[in-house]
């Protein structure tokens, strides 16, 4: 059997480009955390641990 | 609700509702997507994690402030993000200064304290709040305009067709709405700088 010895071409190796699960899960932690309380025409950003 | 085969639309407004996984689902669903898209312009995997987070915390921040005009373009939307947040770090890069070797070498010379201080902070908020006065001066079409531009985020073609005009009309209302907005800074007098 032959061995392809070619790279995947520069779209190919894109596509399997994926972020860390840490980034992930702290933008799924961030927006748990996160409340936004509106009282009149101020809006008030809160990060609860 | 089954997440898997549903719409971005109805997970956008499963997460306004409250619905954190939702926002889970969304963001499976196009990580790959959005991050390669960041990878192509920036080359640099750090540098596209740190773009990807900032990414979806302008979507998470947006999404919960109700902020978001859903006309069922998440996609789009969010890739116009992750473009102004690559053009961001490169004007940033731009701007970064340069060390030069010198003999008597002082680290202040290159390093200065980037955030603002509590008085360029009181003024700045001075400025955006006198800017949002100003901007309610301005006939209704070209504050639509505007306000989807700027504070929504959205692109001409997005505007257009949302509105129902051509991009041309848009990109001209948006043109006099800068015009009409600096004829009114001078009308009232006002400094709008730091």
């Amino acid at each position: 059997m032959e061995h392809l010895y070619t790279k995947p071409s520069i779209g190919e190796q894109l596509n399997k480009l994926n972020p860390k699960k840490e980034t992930l899960q702290f933008l799924l932690n961030y927006s748990k955390a996160l409340r936004i309380n509106k009282y009149k025409q101020l809006s008030f950003e809160m990060i609860l641990n | 609700m089954d997440y898997i085969k549903a719409t971005d639309a109805a997970l956008v407004q499963e997460f306004i509702q409250g619905n954190e996984n939702a926002l889970s689902t969304l963001i499976n669903r196009h990580q790959q997507r959005i991050y390669s898209f960041i990878y192509s312009k920036v080359f640099d995997k750090d540098v596209s994690e740190d773009v990807f987070q900032d990414t979806f915390i302008k979507v998470i921040n947006t999404l919960k402030r109700g902020k978001y005009n859903e006309e069922g373009k998440f996609l789009p939307w969010v890739m116009r993000i992750a473009h102004n947040l690559v053009i961001d770090h490169f004007r940033k890069n731009k701007r970064m200064p340069k060390f030069q070797n010198t003999g008597d070498f002082n680290i202040f010379s290159v390093l200065s304290d980037g955030d603002l201080n509590i008085e360029k902070q009181i003024i700045k908020d001075q400025i955006e709040c006198d800017v949002q006065e100003l901007i309610k001066e301005l006939p209704e079409d070209q504050l639509e305009v505007l306000t989807m531009r700027i504070y929504k985020d959205m692109s001409f073609k997005e505007i257009s067709e949302s509105t129902g005009v051509s991009i041309n009309t848009a990109l001209g209302r948006m043109r006099y709405a800068l015009i009409n907005l600096r004829k009114l800074i001078e009308k009232h007098n006002l400094i709008l700088t730091n």
